[in-house]
């Protein structure tokens, strides 16, 4: 169903040279546009908007949405899916109080930001290595960890909420740099990093070939299958990180809770951001920025008193008028 | 024939282990209420195998239950049949919107489902006003989740009547032939003159209609339409599919084996609350999704090696 359709591998191979650029361009100017009208309307009809406040507080909600949508776009560029990202996000918040909390000094501190993140790489590895190696579907492959996942989470962890005030680790969430928080600028170091990953590195160039058609690319000597498990590792890797930051938000680490229903949320960023779900395409600033249009469309509403319920109806028509505008603007 | 056989042993195992090894497994009384517990996954299940064998994905089912035991909740004093009425139609009516824009403005089944189920959710939570809606005790609408015909349960009853009709309707109607037509090829499907995007809206309008019932035995069952349950309810069903030996490409799939995989599903809590019963160990509620997370898993690699071994000399391998 999802391939059949479009005829995929002639633009993603445009998009290597000179006129694909120009396309790829335009391609995020559209969601760039709908941000500014958003934050425009809001300038002239919601009170106290312009503030570094209001700033703070939409870009530390996306926070983990968007790093977790970063790898999703990785994932999402090689024609497959990841919904396991939140279960991968509650393994590495359940294990790092483990750690930080039972080993002394900075090597707990050390070891309960990179093994957490390890673990959750292994996620993805398994992830990968059943898309690959056994050449199952991706959703029907990443459905196992969704299941089995925040299980393992919660059996480590008996279920029970792990609290904790350790400023040292939560100084990736709380700590702030001229005012702004560290995490937001974490995120946005990430999101660079990774547009040129994909812009630039041969790996950005195979990943785009092998999602907009992989038999080709595969004929032509591109190592598909290294590329797609590299994708996922990197997005549960990430999606570990997003639960690092999460806990550290909360002080606390609810396996039942961490990064519950976050893959929906990531999938919608990506969608909105002009990544198509055919695969073939990354646009990870515009992962960024679809993140940025809900989260603000949000504070629009509760900021004019809309409830939050009301909120996600528009938040669904949103989605769909997003995805059908990039649909036409396709064909 | 013989990807089905990984299920069925399992399937075979785990209900040979609980006869032999928990004294009260082989009751009329855990039948009966193992029967009711999954009726409501069954009827999700059923609506998910035809979208899956058109080649699509509903995951707005377990919004739509929800949304849909709220609104039995809030109708079921006017009657238990307006009650069960109303949850049908709310169903129905999510299902297809879900078909409609599906097929008018050709958007991928997964992101058009997975917006309505947002759109479902804030539905029931306004409808709710953010909070459980208590169902009417004057009414006989309880009984739609908790009453028995003939000693056994009505929601097992409304399950099987919906399995056997989608059964037949897969097997021998025109409608089931069309969806597995479509799902094998969607461009050759139009060629050959078939309407569609009219069996395509009736496949996601079914798939609403089951979870809008599945909602009201809900609302029924716990005294209450809950609109923040269902979560996770369409992945359940996507297992039970998947378990059920069908690929989500589409083209194939089967009524009977997505029960089987439902039946799985459901006798891994059933068996850990058996164990938990003889009191040697004491598993949480958590391991149960390990263990479910496990069957699939090797299921999936089981169907994977059958499979891949059938396609091997037509395809590359690598």
């Amino acid at each position: 169903m999802i391939d059949k359709t479009q005829p995929a591998a002639p633009l993603a191979a445009d998009a290597q040279t000179g006129p694909g650029k120009k396309r790829r361009g335009i391609a995020i100017q559209r969601e760039i546009v709908v941000l500014l009208a958003a934050i425009v309307f809001n300038l002239i009809f919601t009170d106290h908007f312009w503030s570094l406040q209001t700033f703070n507080v939409n870009l530390t909600q996306v926070v983990t949405i968007v790093i977790v949508g970063i790898g999703m776009t990785l994932v999402v560029a090689t024609g497959g899916i990841d919904l396991s990202v939140g279960a991968s996000m509650a393994i590495a918040g359940a294990l790092a109080p483990m750690l930080f909390m039972n080993i002394e000094g900075p090597l707990g501190i050390v070891l309960a930001f990179t093994l957490p993140v390890l673990a959750a790489a292994l996620c993805g590895v398994f992830n990968g290595l059943l898309v690959t190696r056994l050449r199952v579907q991706p959703i029907v492959a990443t459905l196992v960890l969704f299941i089995a996942g925040r299980g393992i989470a919660q059996v480590v962890t008996d279920g029970s909420l792990q609290a904790f005030n350790n400023p040292t680790f939560q100084w990736i969430a709380l700590g702030k740099v001229a005012g702004v928080p560290f995490q937001i600028l974490l995120m946005l170091a990430l999101v660079a990093v990774f547009t040129w990953i994909v812009r630039k590195t041969l790996f950005g160039k195979y990943l785009l070939i092998t999602g907009g058609n992989e038999e080709a690319a595969y004929l032509s000597g591109i190592p598909t299958a290294r590329v797609k498990l590299i994708a996922y590792s990197a997005c549960a890797a990430l999606a570990g990180l997003a639960g690092l930051i999460s806990i550290s938000v909360n002080s606390s680490s609810d396996a039942n809770v961490v990064g519950l229903g976050v893959e929906l949320d990531a999938i919608a960023a990506v969608a909105v951001g002009g990544t198509a779900l055919t695969g073939g395409k990354a646009y990870v600033a515009g992962t960024l920025i679809g993140a940025l249009i809900i989260q603000l469309l949000r504070y629009t509403l509760l900021a004019h008193g809309i409830p939050d319920a009301a909120a996600l109806v528009l938040k669904a028509a949103i989605i769909i008028g997003a995805v059908y505008v990039q649909r036409r603007r396709g064909s | 024939m013989k990807k089905n056989l990984p299920i069925l042993i399992a399937l075979a195992a785990l209900l040979v282990l609980g006869v032999v090894r928990y004294e009260h497994f082989a009751s009329a009384y855990n039948g009966t209420s193992f029967w009711r517990y999954i009726s409501m996954f069954a009827l999700i299940s059923i609506g998910m195998a035809f979208v899956i064998i058109t080649g699509g994905i509903d995951l707005s089912v377990g919004a739509v239950a929800a949304l849909a035991s709220v609104v039995s909740a809030l109708a079921s004093p006017y009657g238990g049949v307006a009650g069960v009425l109303a949850g049908a139609f709310a169903g129905l009516a999510v299902g297809a919107l879900n078909g409609l824009v599906i097929t008018h403005m050709r958007i991928l089944p997964f992101i058009v489902t997975l917006a309505t189920s947002l759109g479902a959710h804030g539905l029931a939570l306004l409808l709710g006003h953010n909070d459980a809606v208590a169902i009417s005790s004057d009414t006989s609408f309880a009984a739609f989740g908790q009453g028995d015909l003939f000693g056994l349960p009505i929601p097992g009853i409304v399950s099987l009547v919906a399995a056997l009709l989608g059964w037949v309707a897969l097997r021998s109607s025109r409608f089931g032939r069309h969806a597995l037509a479509i799902g094998g090829s969607e461009e050759a499907s139009r060629l050959m003159g078939l309407n569609v995007d009219r069996t395509l809206v009736a496949v996601y309008a079914v798939s609403g209609l089951l979870a809008g019932i599945a909602g009201a035995i809900l609302a029924a069952q716990f005294g209450a339409g809950q609109p923040n349950e269902g979560v996770g309810w369409e992945l359940f069903a996507i297992s039970a599919v998947v378990l059920g030996g069908t690929r989500l490409t589409g083209g194939e799939g089967s009524i009977a084996m997505t029960i089987a995989g439902v039946a799985l599903l459901g006798l891994v809590f059933n068996l850990l609350n058996f164990e938990n019963g003889l009191g040697y160990i004491s598993l949480s509620a958590y391991w149960q999704s390990v263990i479910r997370g496990l069957f699939l898993l090797l299921v999936i690699v089981l169907q994977a090696r059958v499979l891949n071994r059938r396609a091997a000399p037509a395809k590359l391998t690598h």
